[in-house]
């Protein structure tokens, strides 16, 4: 019965709350509203969604986007130092294979975007069977040391979240 | 409104107008596709980031109303850039031939999922 009426409470937590900071005003005629569309669209949508993630570790998260906006300002002062002081032909840019541990779809999907948002890293594609993320660097000299980093700093993050 | 805050809201539109430039820079710049798709991810999020920190400290300081919906901006950006960056790239590897043999291996028993449907060959 909950199962049926509340399909994706996390979803219906987020539009409500997306919707109230849209309206950019707490009053209870738009909470209520933000409750109906975040009640209605989980239901009208449940037969796109093949599975729904556990947060393990919710106060993870918190921790992880703090670390990944800190990560965010530093990549953008290295990248434009690189654009700004450095031929383009000099930079060594290559690709790089990060091997997968994590199973869940959606915690390879926040790779991937953490990924492509912090330094010198871009992902540009998935293997077939999920296992392998294509990394393009920017700028790398130690191809290992690269996908040693992604996978202490965000993989293993991620894996104590969703895993 | 405060010299301070006034002085801070500046220095924010400054920094955010000198990462949006060095993103176009990069656009112009940067030799080839794949070095091209690095300018506009990173550079202009901080960018638009640091302008939306900006007209939050403003309007808190002018109308003494917190205004979130900068928040909700940052958010959506955060969402799409990674997506649209990625779409770029996968557009990019099925396209350019030259781009495909630079690829390394897997490391999997199947290949790029641009380039390779996931069934075994001859399915």
């Amino acid at each position: 019965m909950r199962a049926r009426l509340l399909p994706h409470p996390l979803l219906t937590v987020l539009i409500a709350s997306v919707f109230v900071l849209l309206m950019n005003e707490v009053t209870a005629g738009v909470v209520v509203l933000g409750l109906v569309l975040g009640l209605a669209i989980p239901l009208l949508t449940a037969p796109f969604w093949p599975g729904r993630p556990r947060l393990k570790a919710p106060l993870t998260i918190a921790a992880y986007a703090l670390l990944v906006t800190w990560d965010i300002v530093v990549s953008n002062i290295e990248v434009a130092k690189l654009i700004l002081f450095r031929r383009g032909e000099t930079l060594r840019s290559r690709y790089v294979t990060v091997p997968l541990d994590l199973h869940t779809p959606e915690a390879i999907a926040l790779l991937a975007g953490t990924i492509t948002m912090t330094p010198g890293t871009v992902s540009a594609d998935l293997s077939a069977d999920g296992r392998a993320l294509l990394v393009h660097c920017l700028d790398t000299g130690d191809p290992e040391a690269t996908v040693a980093a992604i996978k202490t700093r965000y993989e293993s993050r991620l894996k104590r979240i969703f895993e | 409104m405060y010299p301070f805050l006034e002085a801070l809201v500046a220095a924010l539109i400054l920094i955010g107008a000198f990462f949006l430039l060095v993103g176009a820079l990069g656009l112009a710049r940067l030799p080839d596709m794949m070095r091209r798709l690095h300018g506009p991810t990173k550079a202009t999020t901080l960018g638009i980031g640091a302008l939306l920190i900006a007209s939050m400290v403003y309007f808190a300081a002018v109308r003494g109303s917190f205004s979130i919906h900068e928040l909700l901006i940052t958010l959506f950006l955060f969402l799409t850039a990674p997506v649209s960056a990625h779409m770029l790239a996968k557009a990019h590897i099925l396209r350019a031939r030259a781009e495909r043999d630079r690829l390394p291996a897997t490391g999997t028993a199947t290949g790029w999922a641009t380039l390779d449907s996931g069934h075994p060959k001859g399915e």
